[in-house]
């Protein structure tokens, strides 16, 4: 099979789906997807098929689990048995948790946990289909969703993994890739405060190749950054409309740039009062 | 975990000191406790290593056993890193399933292993899609005063290089067993070393107190090489680009220390 690529890629070196090496496979993020939690997102990024959904600050069970100083960010990584080939046991395996744990640690930088004592955040996401790098696109979703649930963050998380294939540096590896690799660095970032949030790695590169990857991985994130900002704006820049509607608003502002942010301010005791 | 008011007040005297380059049990920033390691002191496991680092005392049980090869890898061995927090280790360790700590350590070392390809998998495959040996890493936490992961990393790599293993004759799909053992083969002598942040300063081999106030850490596993195999980005923080840089430094220079004192005792 490596032989035939070869061939045809004789003149120039290629990805197995053609994309350049610091490429992102498509992403589509929608939020403001499950009803009945507080907050949502639904993620595709390349064939990953993935759901995230927040449930809280809301009152924490079992409740030694709790702080009394702050709140709790709990995360749960989950795939689905037919996400993969061959199908998985619906128990947690120690993979799962470990990916809930670091997803944790990557997401809780973001948030202010100090403003809920005693209480928790649960943070699900369920892997419905994987396509290799779930761990990022659980993590792109949830900030989403975290965000969509009206929670006061400091800035959006967004990942992706760089990894090393046929001795190059890739982005965003795609399932085949990421089993045929010869590494994979996993990144979560903060763009606002320039700060690296989740930090993985496995295989085998040199320092400066590290150091290289974790780079290109904070580009990729921050490109990650804008469509998941887009995201939010789409839908509440949609239900902010709405409202100017409902207030007998015209919905284009008047030039006036006081004007214009009053809806912004009336909408948002509206948003939190929903959870 | 533990109680909040304690922390923060130990937090203060913790940052404290380390901002006058000393640690509170007067080491420097960048000192590793003192290692002391033994292979080889228990008869019933194939491979033995026996590691204190200061207070912290593991123990790494090498077992090998026959068993059926994944659907994947119908030729290949299968090579198994399971972490126990034994009650006896810290008063707020208990009996029950393994802690997420636990889960992860046994990963982050075992990805370390894995990842640099110290044991040849397919050495140890039998009858394809049948049978394989089977090698379990089994690190035993016996008294916990921080910095598992280096300890067990090093305690890893000391029992792999000194087990020995049953060694088989397969023919016709049957297998039996030869009188003699044989030594298993690394490929490669990965170790893990641990850079804590607290406050502004980096520190590496945190006791379990330093581990409490910690900010965050970042372990890095590197080949004799200096290649790196494995990172783990560990606690509720970020680390700039620039930081990260710097913790993979002086990884770099400890794993190559750490390194050299296994070797001293597996090679002697």
């Amino acid at each position: 099979m490596s032989k035939t690529r070869k061939k045809k890629t004789s003149k120039k070196w290629e990805r197995v789906d053609g994309r350049k090496p610091d490429e992102l496979r498509p992403i589509h993020i929608e939020s403001g997807v499950l009803p009945n939690a507080d907050g949502s997102a639904y993620i595709e990024m390349g064939r990953n098929k993935i759901m995230a959904g927040v449930y809280g600050p809301r009152e924490m069970h079992p409740k030694r689990l709790s702080k009394p100083n702050q709140g709790v960010l709990r995360c749960r990584y989950h795939m689905a048995p037919f996400s993969v080939d061959p199908r998985r046991s619906p128990a947690p395996s120690r993979r799962d948790n470990e990916i809930s744990m670091v997803m944790r640690d990557a997401l809780e930088p973001a948030l202010f946990l100090e403003r809920y004592p005693r209480s928790v955040i649960d943070v699900y996401v369920e892997i419905i289909q994987a396509d290799g790098g779930t761990r990022c696109a659980s993590i792109n979703a949830a900030a989403v969703a975290l965000a969509d649930a009206g929670i006061p963050m400091k800035d959006l998380v967004a990942s992706v993994a760089v990894g090393k294939y046929e001795d190059k540096l890739i982005i965003d590896l795609g399932d085949y890739e990421d089993k045929k690799g010869q590494s994979d660095l996993p990144v979560a970032y903060m763009p606002k405060f320039d700060k690296v949030t989740l930090l993985q790695m496995e295989g085998i590169m040199t320092q400066e190749e590290t150091e290289e990857a974790v780079k290109m991985a904070v580009e990729g994130c921050k490109k990650i950054y804008e469509i998941q900002k887009e995201t939010l704006k789409k839908k509440y820049g949609m239900v902010q409309g709405e409202a100017a509607a409902a207030e007998d608003l015209p919905e284009e502002q008047p030039e006036s740039s006081e004007e214009a942010e009053e809806p912004t301010e009336d909408n948002k005791p509206t948003e939190e009062e929903e959870q | 975990m533990s109680n909040n008011i304690v922390s923060k007040l130990k937090r203060k005297k913790i940052e404290e000191v380390i901002k006058t380059g000393k640690r509170m049990d007067g080491r420097d920033l960048l000192q590793y406790r003192d290692w002391q390691i033994k292979t080889g002191f228990l008869e019933k496991p194939e491979g033995s290593a026996e590691v204190r680092l200061g207070k912290t005392h593991v123990v790494v049980g090498v077992k090998a056993g026959i068993g059926t090869p994944f659907e994947d890898s119908p030729d290949e061995g299968v090579m198994m890193v399971n972490a126990e927090f034994t009650p006896i280790a810290h008063p707020t360790w208990e009996p029950g399933p393994p802690p997420d700590e636990a889960i992860e350590l046994a990963r982050v070392v075992d990805r370390g292993l894995r990842a640099a390809e110290v044991l040849n998998m397919e050495e140890l495959g039998l009858v394809s899609g049948e049978k394989v040996q089977m090698v379990f890493v089994d690190l035993y936490i016996l008294n916990y005063d921080g910095n598992l992961i280096d300890a067990c990393s090093a305690g890893a790599l000391a029992a792999l290089s000194t087990a020995e293993i049953p060694d088989f004759k397969v023919s016709k799909g049957e297998i039996t067993q030869k009188d003699k053992k044989k030594k298993l083969k690394l490929r490669a002598h990965p170790i893990a070393a641990t850079v804590v942040k607290i406050g502004d300063e980096f520190i590496v081999d945190a006791t379990v107190d330093e581990e409490e106030v910690m900010d965050g850490r970042i372990t890095v596993t590197l080949d004799e090489n200096g290649n790196i195999n494995a990172m783990q980005k560990m606690g509720a923080i970020g680390f700039s680009v620039d930081e990260i840089k710097k913790c993979i430094n002086i990884a770099s220079e400890k794993a190559a220390e750490i390194r050299a004192k296994v070797m001293a005792v597996t090679n002697g």
